[in-house]
């Protein structure tokens, strides 16, 4: 008799690998974007199951809700409507398939041979609090400076992408 | 979450992270390689998340290393869509190969 919990980890990872699969080779790009939604939610799902909540909620907001229409709307300002992607040649599919395959058997076997010391849960704290405090500490266990630079990084990113995307005018 | 060994979990983001590789070698399209990239990243997330969870289950770390892969993923994101959008201004094409001058 398998456990629910179980049972839910191995439902969501099917969902997650069978849209996954279907979001590299569907021939259409809005269906794919749809597929990749549905793996990113199951992700999530994978995070709620681990009792990560904060990381699940971060996942929907940022994933779902800001990269996703993101690629939507990327989607409909270069695609036409209805035009199926190209069928790739298949050579390219035969090797790309070959080294997806031999790197996935030999990092599985890898991970087999090594030998995990797998903890007995010890009642963490992962409260939305506790992972702002140790965010914002300044000590030797705090994350301030990264997270400072990463806000750097993210204004950067920002302005980068308004002058990248911007129209510019031809001189007069 | 207890009863399902380590290794399932690695099953699944290996799996995830060579669907991923399949997709951006396999496929021309940018938006479509953005994607696969997307994959990529997540499986390492809940590579960093399942050690976190099973490894050391009394410390943080992992998370924070996921809440920053994440922040990075969307910037990452956001500058790859303004590229593409302005690659396809230039070329009225998104496909790698219709975007050469630099080669060579």
């Amino acid at each position: 008799m398998m456990h629910a919990s179980a049972l839910a980890f191995y439902v969501l990872s099917a969902v997650l690998l069978v849209s996954g699969l279907l979001a590299v080779t569907t021939r259409r790009i809005f269906r794919s974007a749809i597929w990749l939604l549905f793996a990113l939610v199951s992700i999530a799902g994978l995070y709620f199951w681990m009792d990560l909540e904060f990381l699940a909620a971060v996942q929907i907001i940022i994933y779902v809700g800001g990269i996703v229409v993101l690629i939507i709307f990327s989607i409909f300002l270069t695609q036409q409507a209805g035009t199926l992607l190209p069928r790739p040649p298949a050579g390219r599919v035969l090797f790309s398939l070959l080294s997806s395959l031999l790197g996935f058997v030999l990092t599985f076997r890898l991970i087999l041979l090594y030998p995990f010391q797998e903890h007995p849960r010890l009642s963490p704290d992962i409260s939305v609090s506790a992972i702002g405090t140790q965010m914002l500490d300044s000590s030797r266990q705090g994350f301030l400076l990264p997270f400072e630079l990463i806000s750097i990084l993210l204004l950067a990113a920002m302005i980068g992408c308004i002058v990248i995307a911007m129209k510019t005018h031809p001189d007069p | 979450m207890s009863e399902i060994p380590l290794t399932h979990i690695l099953f699944v983001s290996t799996a995830l992270f060579f669907i991923g590789l399949y997709g951006l070698l396999s496929r021309r399209n940018l938006i479509t390689m953005l994607m696969a990239i997307e994959l990529i990243l997540n499986s390492v997330n809940i590579n960093f998340l399942a050690f976190n969870r099973y490894l050391h289950p009394d410390q943080l770390h992992g998370v924070f290393f996921s809440l920053f892969i994440i922040t990075i993923a969307a910037a990452e994101a956001a500058v790859a869509i303004a590229v593409i959008i302005n690659l396809y201004r230039t070329h009225q094409s998104i496909d790698v190969e219709d975007a050469g001058e630099m080669k060579f």
